[in-house]
């Protein structure tokens, strides 16, 4: 698995490509956490679309940091799950708190949206 | 019961062979010309049946994991199973949302995966003993 960081405004996007698994999960989890320490940011993005495979370890890293940035009042987005990836989020019945979208651009207007009706 | 074809493997209980179990089981029912969709189904509940054995049977601690895998005709079969400490209440660990370790940000969904991935999940479980995991299901006829 790698990761790529990179800061828009107040939100933080992080580009994954690989697998999530549990082995994974805990250096997603502290890169995660290491980078919002170093660069900031409110919402959080995870973009999917080179991640290849995801099992349930993967949605105890998303409920973390839910957990972290609505402390924080900002949002968290998923951008291009695969179709499985998005089955998963739904069984889990998180689609509401880690909503998914199509495109990274608008996953980043909904964590932007989140920001403007706060001001 | 009487396989087309079998296979067995038994790794250590630690996460750096999640991986190999999924690519494991993957290859061997590639024999079957599966589609991607019902390849990443059976991959995503042999992941979280080995990360449970691995968390869950041994905590971490040292322990072999055992992965099965069989067809007959397009039916499949396999079995995960530990010599770890055993699930004390099957019932409650099949719920979804439960989970006996949150602080490590499991997500207790494992189980729930495992039955709506595959089309039939057993679970048998001594404690003290260990844990067998079953999952059958059918791959689409061409």
């Amino acid at each position: 698995m790698e990761l790529k960081f990179k800061r828009k405004n107040k939100t933080l996007i992080i580009q994954i490509s690989g697998e999530i698994d549990h082995h994974t999960a805990a250096e997603l989890r502290r890169q995660t956490e290491s980078a919002l320490e170093q660069m900031g940011g409110r919402n959080i993005i995870f973009g999917f679309q080179e991640v290849t495979f995801m099992d349930s370890s993967g949605i105890g890293v998303m409920i973390g940091r839910y957990k972290q940035i609505q402390s924080l009042g900002g949002r968290i987005a998923i951008a291009c799950p695969n179709e499985k990836i998005e089955e998963i989020i739904r069984l889990s019945g998180l689609s509401r708190l880690l909503p998914s979208f199509p495109t990274l651009n608008e996953a980043i207007a909904y964590a932007e949206g989140r920001e403007s009706d706060a001001v | 019961m009487q396989f087309d074809n079998e296979a067995r493997v038994f790794f250590s209980a630690k996460s750096e062979n999640e991986s190999f179990a999924r690519l494991f089981a993957a290859g061997f029912l590639t024999q079957l010309d599966p589609t991607i969709s019902e390849l990443t189904d059976v991959k995503t509940a042999v992941s979280e049946a080995v990360t449970n054995a691995i968390i869950h049977g041994y905590e971490n601690k040292t322990g072999i994991v055992e992965l099965f895998c069989g067809y007959v005709g397009k039916h499949i079969y396999i079995e995960v199973a530990d010599k770890g400490k055993g699930i004390e209440n099957v019932e409650q660990a099949r719920e979804p949302l439960y989970t006996s370790k949150p602080e490590m940000e499991r997500s207790g969904m494992g189980f729930t995966i495992m039955e709506t991935f595959m089309e039939n999940v057993r679970i048998e479980s001594i404690v003290g003993e260990g844990t067998r995991i079953f999952m059958e299901k059918t791959l689409a006829k061409e």
